[in-house]
């Protein structure tokens, strides 16, 4: 997992709430045997709307996703990260989460910053008024910075070292080397391989 | 105080113990298939990881495979996708692979066991939930997530927090005609398909210790619908002879070595279960299934049940909706369910006494008009025994279809489905709404009911089959 500590990126303003896996990429995308390639199906439905946010030009290439409450509700899928990853977000910043999606986008390397919905709302007009604005998501001060803004969000200690050495699951346990290889070389002889014989 | 035998697995796999932290255990043994594994090897890839341990690392094809035309293309896309991604996989990763069409093919849990891979006191773990069927032997063996499956492949550990232990001691002698599955789909329905959550149960008794090695599998294989993480049964003479000279047994001193330390894996007489059931093995009797979970079910000689007869209000919801789906009505004897398919296979009854126990009913008889029988055996290993010993034969000839092995009408990811409103007698493992095939309805039985159900056309154990329902001949095999 990447690490992340400070991004800076433009925005774009997501004015719904309420807005679910299933939104976010939808269940025919779940047969794909990959964790990149969603990003087409990011937000499928809503993208057919050529007035989508997302679809402006003066979108293209902003790494911040700045949505309602409520954020990534509905189905535990994972791809709903990976799909947010693959289309460029660094970030998404909400008032509030589902808890899965939360806990899936950590994982990921995805940063999922709570901020009060007033904040929320005066970023949505900061880049509505010009989308050329850069935010910036500073993990190692906590804090969210824009054009005459500053906020400063929290993130429980263990979730944050992780992300900012990048450490996943496995990153953590390859911490162990040492010990896995100890334990290897006790094991006994008998035990099985799948070695061709 | 004593350890049991899950405990005593678990402390000998101990990488890693920290105050407050899951414990990292270390995997003997990982198995793989092409459904769960996908994104786990994408995982890797893309972090530029490898696969640790590839000599402790298998896959086979079981899924998706079709079990007639092997030869052809798989028709259906995503099928295939699936395979040749996990075919591309093994190759990149240095991974085992037994495709379809190789002699070790088969369900990832027959194949495991059948190559002497699956031992006592060994950890095992697969991207699937049946994997609990090793604990067969005294191994510790669960399901897990394709997340768990990318960590295991990079570092052939996992970080878990203990279960907890429950026995389950079966006592006296199991009557004749009654099975392994009868006892199993007995407990499941005494606890409940949520009566094992967060347990890993120990079988044990009498009449765990009589059975064979294969209907010790079927047992462990079940109990993942019972909730439990895993099932588990102390490794004996009969689980060592069974081992004996398999291709990845031990051999030689190591074989002694291994039996001295699989000795040791019993129960402490001292230890203490956090739960116990006790079960009396003379009063079962053929049990079936009437609902849409493995719960749901019955002795062959009852009825379906009313649900106002339920005191708890969301079992009583449950099995009226289980009885609207499966289109059964309260009271109807379940000897008078007629069924339009037979299936006989999967990773709980497709290995070789399930298909000598089916085919001893056939022996003689004919599926009954309008009743389509499949027979799939377990795995290559096990069709090419079943042929040598003739079964095969007793099978076309009775007017069943003999299939190539793989996972087929247990789950009907492949072409092998129920149509809607179609009904099985099925030696699966799940009952689910739409699990064998959209709208499609299924009883969970013993090989040898489902056998005595396909020549008679509705649910039914051999000892209804009287000797005048033997119309030929018995074959010449
Ligand atoms: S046979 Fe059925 S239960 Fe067993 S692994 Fe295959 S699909 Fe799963």
């Amino acid at each position: 997992m990447e690490a992340f500590t400070t991004h800076t990126g433009r925005a774009v303003p997501l004015r719904r709430s309420n807005v679910d896996t299933d939104q976010i990429i939808p269940a025919h995308w779940l047969k794909k045997v990959t964790r990149d390639g969603f990003e087409d199906g990011l937000f499928e439905a809503w993208r057919k709307d050529p007035e989508f946010v997302l679809n402006r030009p003066e979108r293209a290439g902003a790494s911040v996703l700045v949505a309602g409450p409520d954020f990534g509700t509905g189905s535990s899928r994972e791809h709903a990260v990976w799909a947010l990853q693959n289309y460029g977000f660094k970030a998404v910043v909400s008032s509030r989460f589902a808890d899965i999606f939360r806990g899936n986008s950590l994982k990921n390397g995805l940063l999922t910053v709570v901020l009060p919905q007033e904040t929320v709302e005066a970023l949505w007009e900061l880049t509505e008024n010009d989308p050329s604005v850069e935010v910036t998501v500073d993990l190692v001060a906590r804090e969210v910075r824009a054009e005459g803004l500053t906020a400063g969000f929290d993130l429980d200690e263990n979730a944050r070292w992780r992300l900012l050495e990048g450490l996943d699951d496995i990153g953590l346990t390859l911490r162990h080397e040492a010990d896995i290889a100890s334990y290897e070389a006790r094991r006994p002889a008998f035990k099985p391989s799948t070695a061709l014989i | 105080m004593g350890r049991t035998l899950a405990e005593k697995v678990w402390d000998d796999h101990v990488v890693t113990r920290a105050e407050g932290e899951p414990d990292l255990l270390f995997i003997d043994l990982h198995l793989l298939h092409e459904v769960t594994s996908p994104q786990a090897f994408d995982g890797l890839r893309k972090a530029g990881r490898t696969v640790r341990r590839t000599d402790l690392t298998i896959a086979t094809e079981d899924h998706n495979t079709p079990t007639l035309d092997i030869d052809k293309p798989i028709a259906d896309p995503v099928s295939r996708t699936q395979l040749e991604t996990l075919r591309r996989n093994c190759a990149e990763f240095g991974v085992r692979l037994h495709p379809l069409g190789d002699v070790e093919q088969g369900v990832v849990h027959v194949v495991g066991p059948q190559l002497g891979l699956t031992q006592p006191g060994t950890t095992v773990v697969c991207g699937d939930s049946h994997t609990s069927t090793h604990g067969a032997f005294g191994a510790l063996a669960f399901g897990i997530g394709t997340s768990q499956v990318e960590h295991v492949l990079a570092t052939q550990t996992l970080p878990l927090s203990p279960f907890r232990t429950m026995a389950i001691t079966v006592e006296g002698e199991l009557p004749e005609g009654v099975t392994a599955k009868d006892l199993i789909l007995a407990i499941i329905a005494r606890i409940g398909t949520g009566g094992g959550q967060g347990y890993v149960i120990e079988y044990r008794g009498s009449a765990i210790e009589n059975l064979s090695m294969e209907a010790r599998m079927t047992v462990c294989n079940m109990s993942i619908e019972a909730g439990a993480r895993a099932g588990m049964i102390a490794p004996d003479e009969t689980t060592f002879a069974y081992l004996k000279d398999r291709p990845h047994a031990p051999a030689g001193d190591d074989w002694d070595a291994a039996v001295a330390y699989w000795r040791t894996l019993r129960t402490d007489d001292d230890a203490v279960f956090d739960r116990e059931v006790v079960i009396d093995a003379t009063e079962l009797s053929p049990f079936v299934t009437w609902g849409t979970n493995p719960g749901q079910g019955a002795p062959l000689s009852s009825a379906v049940p009313d649900p106002a007869s339920y005191e708890d209000a969301s079992e009583r919801l449950a099995a009226e909706k289980a009885l609207e789906y499966m289109g059964l009505t309260a009271g109807q004897a379940l000897r008078d369910i007629r069924v339009d398919t037979v299936f006989v296979g999967s990773c709980t009854n497709g290995r070789i006494e399930d298909l000598r126990a089916a085919a001893s009913v056939l022996e003689g008889r004919d599926v009954a008009d309008g009743v389509r029988m499949l027979v799939v055996p377990g795995s290559v290993r096990v069709a090419l025994q079943a042929v040598e010993e003739g079964l095969d034969k007793v099978f076309t000839a009775a007017g069943a279809e003999w299939r190539h092995a793989g996972c087929s009408m247990c789950l009907g990811m492949n072409p092998d489905q129920l149509a809607p409103g179609e009904r099985s007698a099925s030696t699966s493992n799940r009952n689910f709404e739409g699990r064998q095939g959209k709208g499609g309805r299924t009883h969970l039985v013993s090989p040898q009911v489902a056998a005595a159900t396909a020549v008679l056309g509705h649910l039914a154990s051999p000892a209804d089959l009287s000797g005048a329902t033997a119309a030929r001949t018995p074959l010449e095999v």
